[in-house]
């Protein structure tokens, strides 16, 4: 954990990780059960398959009628449980286990679709590809209500400690230009920007496309700072770059486009960084799908009472419940926090230190806004304090001096506006 | 929802992890090691004080660290509010306000000041971060205009021998106007060589700490520095006007409360701005104010009435900042 200097005049510098050399990438066993997560409520009525059925590796499983939402199964086996999954904030999801079998099936659906026309075409890379490591933004490029003009590719990583996608770039480039070249072809956008950090320019200068720079210490690779500092746009508060016609993309998501058609298979591994109690870093892949508990025994980590496992960064990720909480496509890290090394949250009340208006990137009053989010009064914050131009750093609670839950309050405060809107929108 | 929810799993294995929300790191910093760090800042000029005024000094100051304690601890209970003595906040405010104190003042003086600074100042807007006034400069100013000759610092330390003109030099300054403080060097006000309060004459140990406290980040400097800067072009002004009538700068940055008023005073957190151009407006206006008061106005010193008027309109100046990103102005 980055403490505060001693010199406490100039702004916490969190410089983020990067990769030297290409390190070695250790290999997870496939589990005994894999869980994938699906981002839908769980709905048992309207399921489409059922317990026991068989799946094989890379097959798309389709969950609900009338709904296009899927799932890949990163192994064969049988489902073993459909269940309901709550995230932070209370988000649901649809948790599908599956119980892996002796040998392995690799389904060739998405082969034939793949090879059924010459050319990639959107419509495979929507229905198979959602799943894959790295989350492709498929809806994104299809979605009629806000076209896409341009596609930001990420090779590095916007949390702290993860280099997850600078791996990817270091040892797959290949499978990067190739996904490139299928993302032009399929969504008609030629306008490509990757970002990279200082010391991948050049290898990235090779791929022949446009390489913008972006700063080394956190937040600069935020998508809302990139769209500011490197794209030169605003995107207005509450909105997403994608409604003002940006896409962006991870360096690892374009890789698994690149290899799903290369090899006619949908990738069904996962990279991602793993940070042990000691703050040592190792790159590990596992399938989407492996519980951490697996991992944490591939790496002989024992966890006791009160530590925290973190999925994600620790600006912006999320701490899970169990051990065998599993990977998911989008997993760029997991964390596991010594309780020693966990830092309190106090019931303080702000003190108006006004170090955390030092700190906001999105120029913020933090000291105002936290008053009404404590109060519960989110539509004030959100009509007067600016709520929505929060882009979501944390920043503000890594350096509260009061140690306020700052950052949480905020995203909070979203969500329940956000259940509140859509709720007016459907009785309405 | 403030909290480090221990929640079951719901598998076989017992262990239970802390859930909780981003972000997973903090840089460290807290209200107590702020404070502690403040009372760091303030000890050169706190022991010099002893130096010179010996145990009444001691006594000043214990009496009223402590009994601004026990006010804060009397006001947590009877309000049933969590007790809040460890964050030293109201040690800070009871060592301040003995800081500015006479090293004569009578107890009970001193315990009536830390009521008023705690209960009044503090505790009744709703406790730290809650209070629009500094507490020490709201008890200050109601114990000069309940007990003004409390703070006649000529008469106060009449009894007390030194080695050089024990003058209150602003007193001096108003009363006799500017010949009667020619005789104060700016290196003899440094070193303390005035009367004053027991922590706030010793100027050089006032800029250490200061400086201390800057370069920590925990006070924002640039309150300090457009204090400092008010006040100095204010008194050129005023001198170049009228030098018979009016002192220069020297006389007002290094005589009165002004250096404790930079660094300590003026700089308390919550009734001073957080942002950049409130913060010069706040600090300008504070010092311009100073010096007005002490130029024509009625009090000797004026620092405690100037921040008190900058605390008062504070909300409004901080109001000019900078536009939040992606805001959009609607023109409904
Ligand atoms: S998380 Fe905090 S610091 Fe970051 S943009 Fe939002 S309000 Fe500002
Ligand atoms: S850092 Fe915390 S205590 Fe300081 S002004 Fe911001 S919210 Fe208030």
């Amino acid at each position: 954990m980055i403490k505060r200097s001693f010199i406490g005049l100039s702004k916490p510098r969190l410089a983020y990780g990067s990769l030297e050399d290409t390190p070695s990438l250790k290999q997870i066993p496939t589990s005994k059960e894999v869980t994938l997560l699906a981002d839908c409520p769980f709905d048992k009525k309207n399921l489409l398959f059922k317990k026991k059925a068989a799946v094989k590796t890379g097959q798309r499983l389709l969950l609900y009628k009338e709904s296009d939402e899927y799932v890949v199964s990163s192994v064969t086996g049988e489902v073993s449980s459909i269940s309901s999954y709550t995230g932070d904030f209370g988000r649901s999801y649809t948790a599908i286990a599956i119980e892996v079998a002796g040998d392995e099936e690799i389904d060739d659906e998405f082969n034939s679709a793949a090879s059924g026309s010459k050319d990639a075409s959107l419509e495979t890379v929507k229905n198979y590809l959602a799943f894959a490591p790295g989350n492709p933004p498929v809806k994104l490029f299809s979605d009629k209500d806000k076209p896409i003009n341009t596609i930001v590719v990420c090779c590095v990583d916007s949390d702290l400690l993860i280099t997850t996608n600078q791996y990817i770039v270091k040892s797959d480039i290949d499978a990067i230009k190739n996904g490139i070249s299928i993302l032009k072809t399929v969504t008609g956008v030629n306008d490509i920007i990757m970002v990279a950090s200082q010391s991948q320019m050049h290898e990235l200068s090779a791929t022949g496309e446009k390489v913008n720079q972006v700063n080394d210490t956190y937040p600069s690779a935020l998508p809302h700072l990139i769209m500011k500092n490197v794209l030169g746009k605003m995107v207005p508060a509450g909105k997403t770059p994608e409604d003002i016609g940006v896409c962006f993309i991870s360096a690892e998501a374009v890789a698994s486009i690149g290899n799903a058609f290369k090899s006619g298979q949908i990738p069904v591994t996962k990279i991602f960084t793993l940070v042990k109690k000691d703050g040592s870093k190792s790159l590990v892949s596992a399938r989407i799908g492996t519980p951490a508990s697996d991992i944490f025994k591939a790496f002989n980590i024992t966890l006791n009472e009160n530590d925290r496992i973190i999925f994600g960064g620790p600006m912006t990720g999320s701490s899970v419940y169990s051990e065998d909480h599993p990977v998911q496509p989008d997993t760029d890290a997991i964390i596991v926090q010594d309780k020693d090394d966990i830092p309190v949250i106090s019931d303080y009340p702000c003190t108006n230190c006004g170090d955390c208006i030092r700190v906001c990137p999105a120029n913020i009053q933090i000291n105002l806004l936290v008053r009404f989010l404590e109060a519960g009064q989110y539509e004030a914050a959100a009509d007067q304090y600016d709520l929505y131009s929060c882009i979501e750093c944390g920043l503000c609670s890594y350096v509260c001096v009061s140690e306020m839950p700052i950052f949480q309050y905020i995203r909070a405060a979203k969500y329940e506006l956000g259940r509140a809107n859509t709720a007016e929108a459907t009785n309405g | 929802m403030v909290d480090n929810n221990i929640a079951d799993n719901n598998t076989v294995n017992t262990n239970k992890f802390i859930v909780s929300h981003a972000p997973f790191w903090h840089d460290g910093s807290k209200i107590s090691l702020r404070n502690y760090n403040m009372a760091l800042a303030a000890l050169p000029a706190i022991l010099f004080g002893i130096y010179y005024y010996g145990m009444q000094a001691v006594g000043v100051l214990s009496l009223s660290i402590s009994t601004a304690i026990i006010w804060e601890f009397i006001f947590c209970r009877i309000t049933k509010r969590s007790n809040t003595i460890g964050d030293g906040n109201a040690a800070i405010i009871g060592m301040l306000l003995g800081m500015l104190l006479p090293a004569t003042a009578p107890w009970w003086f001193v315990i009536t000041g830390t009521f008023v600074a705690i209960i009044i100042g503090k505790q009744i807007f709703g406790g730290i971060g809650a209070n629009p006034f500094n507490p020490v400069a709201v008890a200050i100013a109601i114990l000069m205009l309940s007990w003004g000759n409390v703070f006649d610092f000529n008469e106060a330390l009449i009894n007390f021998d030194f080695d050089f003109a024990m003058v209150y030099p602003l007193a001096a300054l108003k009363h006799f106007g500017v010949s009667a403080v020619d005789s104060f060097s700016m290196g003899n006000l440094l070193m303390g060589k005035q009367s004053g309060g027991i922590g706030s004459t010793f100027g050089l140990g006032l800029i250490a700490g200061g400086i201390y406290l800057i370069i920590r980040g925990i006070i924002r400097w640039e309150i300090s520095i457009s204090f400092l800067a008010g006040i100095i072009i204010t008194s050129l002004i005023f001198n170049i006007t009228d030098p018979a009538r009016y002192a220069g700068p020297v006389i007002h940055l290094f005589a009165g409360y002004t250096l404790i008023g930079a660094f300590f005073l003026a700089t308390e957190d919550s009734s001073s701005p957080v942002n950049f151009i409130p913060m010069l407006i706040y600090g300008a206006g504070a010092g311009f104010l100073t010096v007005l008061i002490r130029n024509i106005g009625f009090y000797v010193d004026g620092v405690i009435f100037a921040i008190l008027i900058m605390n008062l309109i504070n909300p409004l100046i901080d109001k000019i900042r900078p536009k939040a990103i992606g805001k959009v102005v609607e023109n409904a």
